[in-house]
């Protein structure tokens, strides 16, 4: 990291889709604190309903959306259907879309 | 998993020798495997893949702007909320990829520099204007349907976190070319001058489309090379090739006219002949003299650079924080 | 399975999502909802209310829209745009609900596109211009606050469609506040700079709260999200000012609402009779 530009540190995320499966590592995200870094992840790894729970790690610490978060944090996407390929009417005789 | 640079610097681990790790890599890209961030890697495939995967970045991060532009005059809610989200997609995706980018060992701050101080490209296509609310649709048509394209090939390049951000990606950009098409049904039913403006931006995208798969095969000097190491699946005019054949049927059912003249179905060969896209064009415009180049930049660097200063907050609050945490104090904002 | 076999699949749509955390299953928030005005409920009194806050929603979503490719970092790009998303939501959910409830039968893009300025209801906060990071967040803190406490009232409202869209609206909100909140504390809290321009941005919003409280008193609420929050960020707490004129619930509006109106219904008003 180049120091005097003071970059906000990188962060790795997991998320769990569902109830009974493992956290996957669905990539990383730059934030200034663990804080951010969940809320960044929610925002960019959750935006199509995704999760029930998110791990952020930088190097040796491990932050977890508490439970009584689940509802505010991941609710806010169930509604947006346009996001999905199949909200779109197109023919059957429409090729390759 | 991402890694700082000096975790990335390859090293001869495990005492084997450079020819012997060569080998490896090349038998790992022989059986289709994938090269993950700590394997052993030539230089070359690390400095073409990250060429490659932050133009890629760049490209959607631009890529913003001529659509953005539309957001807050999208004619009805419904379209405002498709093209906000579409348009969020797209920094989504300049993330993942960035993100990809970061695992070989540059960071972000740097591929951004590099951006707006002209040293790296992205996608010529995003230098043309978006003249009115037709584009957008016209934009999810080809220039979505371009991207998938190359990008569904790249869910299996042989670099896993690159890779992997593609078939995220491709999911999420289905959505986009549908909500394009979508778009131009719904106009080309509406009134003539919504069928004009159609028309209008077809002729306008169409060739800058085609330009979007790089010059012809027998001018890509790096492309072969690519190939060899799975980077890219395939040649920029097989993929050229693959769009006009996919265009063409979709452009009938939507009664709209391709501006090629030289455009027909070649029986003998199962596809379509189409004409030379202006070449000479293209080259000026990815040497910066496209109509919205200097526009697009100047935009980007202003945000980051207007931005220098919440950043800067954000950096210094963390560390105010974890001193206070360290000396006892309680946090304010628990994580 | 080579991974080769994963890849393509995904690429190519076939559901193998839980293993790339990668949901589906949108759900509408008014499914089941019986969207009759229940009995003793007067019509033009809901379509009113309704239009109040949806046209809170529709300008606030315009808003956050104008930072699209100008936010100060890309994840904050992504973050600004989902809570427009949220708003945008909300806005065209109540002005369906008051198309339905006020006799016109009139949709969502009616009201956006074809009222003038005169016409609408917002509370002046939401129309002004965004300014920096800092009077954005700021004022996002401050309206979602009290949306929120005014939504959470609403949840109780005689109007099923009306708590449907509350409830949901509820969730979305606390999101929204806990994002606001924690950029106000960093801000407050970062370098000199961020503090004097997040007091200067306190201190402007400051001077709508007053409107607010007008249109829907949560002073309580409001006031205790914001002492909270600033005494975190080590701020002063910003003063309520009565009332100093603006008054948005009564059509009396700044010189910035008319010119963002003009720019939303550009196009729109350009093509009468098309269907987008």
């Amino acid at each position: 990291m180049t120091g005097e530009k003071r970059d906000w540190p990188l962060y790795e995320v997991f998320v769990r889709g569902k109830r009974g499966l493992n956290h996957v590592h669905v990539g990383s995200l730059h934030a200034a604190d663990d804080r951010m870094a969940l809320t960044h992840a929610r925002d960019l790894y959750t935006r199509r309903n995704e999760g029930v729970s998110i791990w952020v790690v930088r190097s040796e610490h491990i932050s977890a959306s508490t439970r009584d978060e689940k509802d505010p944090f991941f609710a806010p996407s169930a509604d947006k259907v346009y996001r999905h390929p199949t909200f779109y009417d197109i023919p059957d005789d429409v090729p390759h879309i | 998993m991402a890694m700082t640079a000096e975790q990335a610097v390859p090293s001869a681990a495990g005492g084997a020798g450079e020819e012997e790790l060569q080998e490896r890599f090349d038998a790992t890209i022989a059986r289709d495997q994938r090269i993950e961030p700590r394997d052993w890697m030539p230089e070359g495939y690390r400095r073409t893949l990250i060429r490659q995967v932050a133009q890629h970045a760049h490209s959607e991060i631009i890529g913003m702007q001529p659509e953005g532009e539309w957001i807050t005059r999208a004619p009805s809610l419904r379209r405002k909320a498709i093209l906000f989200a579409k348009v969020q997609d797209e920094a989504g995706h300049g993330l993942y990829l960035y993100s990809a980018a970061e695992t070989l060992g540059v960071d972000r701050a740097d591929l951004t520099e590099r951006l707006i101080e002209g040293r790296q490209k992205y996608s010529s296509i995003f230098n043309y204007p978006t003249l009115s609310f037709a584009d957008v649709g016209v934009i999810g048509w080809f220039v979505d349907g371009a991207a998938i394209c190359n990008q569904v090939p790249l869910c299996r390049s042989s670099y896993g976190p690159y890779a992997r951000a593609m078939v995220r990606i491709c999911k999420e950009e289905s959505f986009h070319q549908r909500q394009g098409y979508e778009m131009l049904m719904t106009m080309m039913r509406g009134t003539e001058a919504q069928r004009e403006m159609v028309q209008d931006a077809v002729n306008r995208w169409w060739w800058p489309s085609l330009m979007m798969f790089g010059p012809p095969d027998d001018n890509s000097p790096n492309s072969a090379r690519s190939m060899a190491w799975k980077i890219k699946r395939h040649s920029n005019d097989e993929l050229r090739q693959r769009f006009v054949d996919m265009t063409v049927p979709q452009a009938e059912k939507l009664g709209v006219t391709l501006p090629d003249p030289e455009l027909r179905w070649n029986a003998e060969r199962g596809r379509h002949d189409f004409g030379t896209p202006d070449w000479d064009e293209l080259m000026r415009v990815i040497k910066g003299d496209g109509p919205c180049n200097a526009e697009r930049i100047e935009r980007r660097r202003a945000a980051h650079e207007d931005g220098a200063w919440v950043r800067e907050a954000a950096v210094a609050h963390a560390a105010k924080q974890s001193g206070r945490a360290g000396s006892g104090a309680e946090r304010g904002v628990a994580a | 399975m080579s991974d080769d076999h994963v890849y393509a699949a995904l690429a190519e749509g076939h559901e193998d999502d839980t293993r790339w955390a990668y949901g589906t299953g949108f759900e509408d928030p008014l499914h089941g909802v019986d969207t009759a005005v229940p009995a003793g409920v007067d019509g033009a009194e809901l379509a009113a209310l309704c239009l109040e806050l949806g046209d809170d929603a529709l300008v606030s979503a315009q808003r956050l829209a104008e930072w699209t490719t100008r936010a100060p970092e890309l994840e904050e790009e992504v973050a600004l745009a989902n809570i427009g998303l949220d708003l945008l939501g909300q806005a065209r959910l109540l002005y369906a609900r008051a198309g339905q409830v006020d006799g016109t039968g009139r949709g969502e893009d009616a009201y956006a596109y074809f009222r003038d300025a005169g016409d609408f209801r917002n509370v002046t906060l939401a129309e002004l211009p965004n300014g920096d990071f800092a009077f954005s967040t700021a004022r996002l803190l401050v309206l979602s606050s009290w949306r929120l406490a005014h939504l959470q009232a609403l949840t109780a409202s005689p109007d099923p469609v009306l708590r449907a869209v509350a409830a949901k609206g509820v969730k979305e909100l606390t999101y929204h506040r806990q994002y606001a909140a924690e950029w106000v504390v960093r801000l407050g809290d970062g370098t000199e700079e961020s503090h004097r321009r997040m007091r200067a941005g306190l201190r402007q919003v400051g001077a709508y709260l007053g409107e607010l409280f007008e249109a829907h008193d949560a002073r309580e609420e409001v006031l205790a999200v914001l002492g909270q929050v600033a005494d975190t960020a080590g701020l002063p707490v910003p003063e309520a000012v009565p009332g100093d004129g603006g008054a948005g619930r009564l059509g009396r509006h700044t010189e910035h609402l008319a010119p963002l109106l003009e720019e939303l219904q550009s196009v729109a008003r350009a093509h009468p009779g098309a269907t987008w």
